[in-house]
């Protein structure tokens, strides 16, 4: 009998002890991100460009303190990009190798877009995600908050902080995170307001799931593609941020360099000839700013795929 | 003479998965003047239908077999025929109003645009012809809310605008997808009136796709029920109500509770929808079906003729539908 | 036997600020639910029917907490559930359950079935061994037609029907005494409504639940209901048990509204007279004088603008000062007016 049959084929599943996985929609999101070329191809960069700022250090053959007295007023003629001499990309104007300057620029450039990122997420998520699930009068004075300290001028302050506590990486870490978050927060209070009245949220709330939990399993976790979404595209801009704080001689202290400070010295001593002091860190910039835009764009995609 | 003949018309969407194939070899024909009901759930493919009529497909939907519309081939028919088509004398309604209306424009320019293109008439004529319009759905003082956009109206009047919109070149035929189903009763009732007054008055015929029987038994003549994409029963809408030939039709029916009568127990249609980018070989409802029989498994029926005027798709001999014992003995095992 | 939930005089009232007001302008009241009455019985299920907007679902929300409610609502045990502090209310909590419209949107995409349905056991009894609370889970998609073996899979795997089951088995989960249903089956398609109907109803016999059972479709709760209650602008128009409501309905609204019903049968459908309503449905900011109902009512006086209506009778009560059958000649001028 058919019915039959079908009735022992249910009985059967039923039976049967081992739980079937279930596909969550972070494994969708993987699969739809790994099939993206773009996204892929600014993945691999960005695997590339810190494997280089990890153990590129390793092959320089002059450290990027010392100074190659045989190119040293010469640097036009005698410091270009070579083999033979140990200076890869060259030396800059003082005759210091490129190479390892490049590499430990690309350190400090990749640190602060990655901290300044890091603490955009955590800050700006945790503080939109309250607000905007707690609503009313603290919401309010948590956004008006943030409107205050959005307009402050924040690079004059930036300046100011840089120019009075002294040039250290700490006071460029403190200076950034201080701003980073802003934006974050109002993004993620946006959409936790748009969550908060989804069903799932009233189904937790009506059993009792006291806020803090509600916020923490049901909003954040449902925040987070946004969130990665702006991250990826945070990080360029943190780095970005930086450059041109070097850029106007205020950021990270010699030796101590980032790529800001390269390209700023590379397009100073442009004229002399030396065009390689501009051409190899502004390429790892160009390159490793494409590379978190593909990724940003990627994700978006791979996270919500009604856009398409 | 039929106004509108639908010939073998299939509907496929490419999606990055799979193929889904929406709607399967449909045959149908409206005759000027005839109401048609298209019934069917979420996926039975009824909307995919109209919108490939239309020509509205989306940009991965591709449509084959032929549909001629007074004798012109308008299937897949280039924007310029279509548009003119559209435009003269096909309508459609949607569920939701604010599809077809802009909410930037007012409605006395919307419908003035509509007949200055088409009609050709000056400015002035063609508010004054919308101002009829209007009235002519009901709408009151029609004459000072022409000037309104369309989010001052309320739900209800947002529909008879939308309809007025439809009916300006006075089409002979309106397409009316789930015109209803965002309403309430109340409402949805005087929209059901006014629906059947205009075609009347119109002489139009007029095809409703929805998934509410008890709106189709109201106001079609003839009845199309679909599942899984293809047609399995067509008959008036009288003798098919009353004796549905076809498993899922007469489950559907046993489904929903009625107002007027009382029931002990709904007979529920076990099991889910099909899914349509991985449709069953056979048969799509057999899965489900109370009749089924291992032919069902192997080869989905064609839909033929059983009674005058009335066709369906199944393998299982008409009198053991008709009799339901086979499928009330299965809701009792199910219940046991 | 004694009432399970007797709720007197329950008003919801939103705050709503006009656009362009200062912050600290005085917002207007929104009487969303004006003074409900009703009692339900252990077992039970009271329907509530009305139109949109006619504050059901605000009385839904208002039962469980999600709205800010006044008036009375008298538990079983004698203690009013609107007069607790959020502390005194958590033992309730799982007494009163939910089950929502629209089944993804009530489930949470990034957890898995298993963690849905257990979040109120974890909430409400998290003395329970992991072990214990996947068994529980487990029992609990069994006995609501799930495969048990599901359960580690994500609600965007599941079709509208088998959510829905999702969220029926994490109400019930904690043993609830009531669960308040809102529009729960107006999603879902009509072949997989009625599997859902029946599961609600077999579940009930089952565990003794009482049901508030909130709908727009008549049909629908006139198939589940014991007791029905027609809402109309925040106010109870007519309640009663659910033949004498449907087979002889008093008040003009519940006519019209029974008469607006599509039936699923040619010539039953065809031979109805549909008595319809005239005009939009009044801004509930700024509602009619008198009874909420005259400004679209055949049968309105001056009375009724002047006089609020009480809900009059025992058994099956009418909120209206001429309550009886529309006669002909009602209907017609109703006609009249509408076309």
């Amino acid at each position: 009998m058919v019915i039959d049959q079908h009735k022992m084929q249910s009985l059967s599943d039923r039976m049967v002890e081992h739980e079937v996985k279930g596909r969550s929609p972070w494994a969708d999101a993987r699969k739809r991100f790994l099939r993206n070329k773009a996204a892929m191809l600014g993945l691999t960069i960005l695997v590339l460009v810190a494997i280089f700022a990890a153990i590129g250090g390793q092959f320089a053959q002059w450290s990027n303190e010392e100074l190659d007295f045989a190119v040293m007023g010469q640097v036009a003629q005698a410091g270009q990009p070579s083999i033979a001499s140990g200076h890869y990309f060259g030396t800059d104007n003082l005759g210091r190798d490129l190479y390892a300057r490049v590499v430990q620029g690309t350190q400090v450039s990749l640190m602060v877009g990655v901290v300044g990122a890091a603490i955009a997420v955590i800050v700006g998520t945790l503080y939109g995600a309250t607000a905007g699930y707690v609503g009313g009068r603290t919401d309010q004075l948590m956004m008006r908050t943030v409107d205050i300290l959005m307009s402050i001028p924040y690079m004059f302050v930036l300046i100011l902080l840089l120019v009075m506590f002294g040039r250290s990486m700490s006071m460029l870490f403190l200076g950034i995170g201080l701003i980073s978050w802003l934006d974050m927060s109002r993004i993620v209070r946006g959409q936790t307001l748009s969550l908060k009245n989804r069903e799932f949220i009233e189904a937790a709330r009506a059993t009792g799931v006291p806020g803090w939990k509600i916020i923490i399993r049901h909003i954040v976790p449902n925040l987070l593609g946004v969130v990665a979404v702006y991250a990826t595209l945070l990080v360029p801009l943190m780095i970005l941020t930086e450059s041109f704080i070097s850029f106007l001689g205020l950021g990270v202290q010699e030796p101590l360099t980032s790529w800001g400070a390269l390209i700023s010295e590379g397009a100073g001593t442009m004229n002399y000839g030396t065009l390689w002091q501009l051409a190899f860190p502004l390429f790892f910039f160009v390159v490793t700013l494409f590379g978190f835009f593909f990724v940003g764009d990627g994700l978006r995609d791979a996270l919500d795929p009604k856009d398409r | 003479m039929s106004l509108l003949k639908i010939r073998d018309l299939s509907v496929r969407f490419q999606t990055n998965d799979a193929e889904v194939r929406a709607v399967n070899d449909v045959n149908l024909d409206v005759a000027p003047g005839e109401t048609l009901g298209i019934v069917g759930e979420s996926g039975s493919g009824k909307s995919q239908l109209s919108f490939a009529l239309m020509g509205l497909l989306a940009k991965n939907g591709r449509a084959t077999g032929s549909v001629t519309f007074d004798g012109q081939e308008i299937l897949n028919a280039p924007p310029k025929v279509l548009n003119r088509i559209r435009a003269e004398k096909i309508a459609m309604i949607f569920q939701d109003p604010m599809t077809s209306l802009n909410p930037y424009m007012r409605v006395s320019d919307q419908m003035a645009e509509v007949l200055t293109l088409h009609k050709g008439m000056s400015k002035r004529q063609a508010v004054a012809e919308a101002v009829a319009m209007l009235d002519a759905v009901k709408i009151p003082d029609a004459k000072g809310r022409v000037r309104l956009y369309p989010h001052e109206f309320s739900g209800g009047m947002r529909q008879r605008v939308m309809i007025a919109m439809a009916l300006l070149c006075r089409p002979s035929l309106l397409i009316a997808d789930e015109p209803t189903t965002a309403l309430d009763v109340t409402v949805q009732a005087q929209i059901m009136t006014l629906l059947a007054d205009l075609q009347r008055e119109f002489g139009m015929a007029m095809i409703l796709i929805t998934h509410d029987l008890g709106v189709v038994a109201g106001s079609c003549e003839r009845v199309a029920v679909m599942y899984g994409g293809r047609i399995r029963e067509t008959g008036p809408v009288g003798p098919l109500f009353a004796e549905a030939a076809h498993p899922y039709t007469q489950g559907l029916l046993d489904a929903i509770p009625r107002v007027d009568q009382d029931e002990d127990e709904l007979r529920a249609i076990p099991g889910q929808p099909p899914n349509m980018s991985r449709p069953p070989k056979g048969c799509a409802f057999a899965p489900r079906c109370p009749y089924r029989r291992p032919d069902c498994d192997v080869v989905d029926p064609p839909l033929e003729g059983f009674a005058p005027d009335r066709m369906r798709a199944c393998l299982a001999p008409v009198p053991e539908v008709l009799d339901r014992r086979i499928a009330t003995t299965q809701q009792k095992e199910t219940l046991a | 036997m004694s009432d399970l939930l007797n709720v007197r005089d329950l008003r919801v009232t939103f705050q709503i600020r006009r656009e362009g007001d200062m912050p600290w302008a005085k917002p207007r009241e929104l009487h969303a639910v004006s003074g409900v009455d009703f009692t339900l019985k252990p077992g039970e299920t009271l329907g509530v029917v009305g139109e949109s907007g006619c504050g059901k679902s605000t009385l839904a929300r208002a039962l469980i907490g999600l709205a800010p409610a006044t008036g009375r609502a008298e538990w079983i045990d004698g203690k009013d559930l609107l007069a607790m502090t959020p502390r005194q209310m958590m033992r309730y909590r799982s007494d009163i359950q939910m089950v929502f419209q629209d089944p993804l949107a009530s489930l949470n995409p990034r957890m898995t079935v298993g963690q849905i349905i257990a979040e109120p056991l974890r909430t409400h009894r998290p003395g329970l061994r992991a072990f214990e609370v996947k068994e529980r889970v487990k029992a609990m998609m069994e006995k609501v037609g799930l495969l048990p073996n599901q359960i580690n899979r994500y609600p965007h795997e599941f079709s509208g029907g088998q959510c829905q089951r999702i969220g029926i088995a994490r109400a019930l989960i904690v043993e609830p005494k009531l669960i308040i249903c809102d529009e729960p089956v107006s999603a879902l398609d009509v072949s997989i409504q009625a599997q859902v109907i029946n599961l609600l109803i077999r579940l009930q016999k089952e565990l003794g639940l009482a049901l508030v059972f909130i709908a727009h479709d008549l049909s629908v709760v006139k198939h589940i209901s014991d007791r029905v209650m027609v809402l109309y602008l925040g106010k109870v128009m007519e309640t009663g048990p659910v033949a004498a409501l449907y087979d002889d309905p008093q008040h003009p609204y519940t006519q019209a509204l029974l008469s607006a019903v599509p039936v699923p049968d040619p010539k039953v459908q065809t031979a109805r007279t549909i008595v319809p309503l005239t005009g939009d449905l009044p801004s509930p900011m700024a509602p009619p004088s008198g009874c909420v109902f005259r400004t679209r009512c055949p049968r309105a006086t001056d009375r009724c603008a002047a006089e609020v209506p009480a809900l009059m009778g025992n058994d099956h009560a009418t909120a209206c000062h001429f309550p009886g059958p529309l006669t002909e000649a009602e209907i017609a001028r109703a006609r009249g007016e509408a076309a």
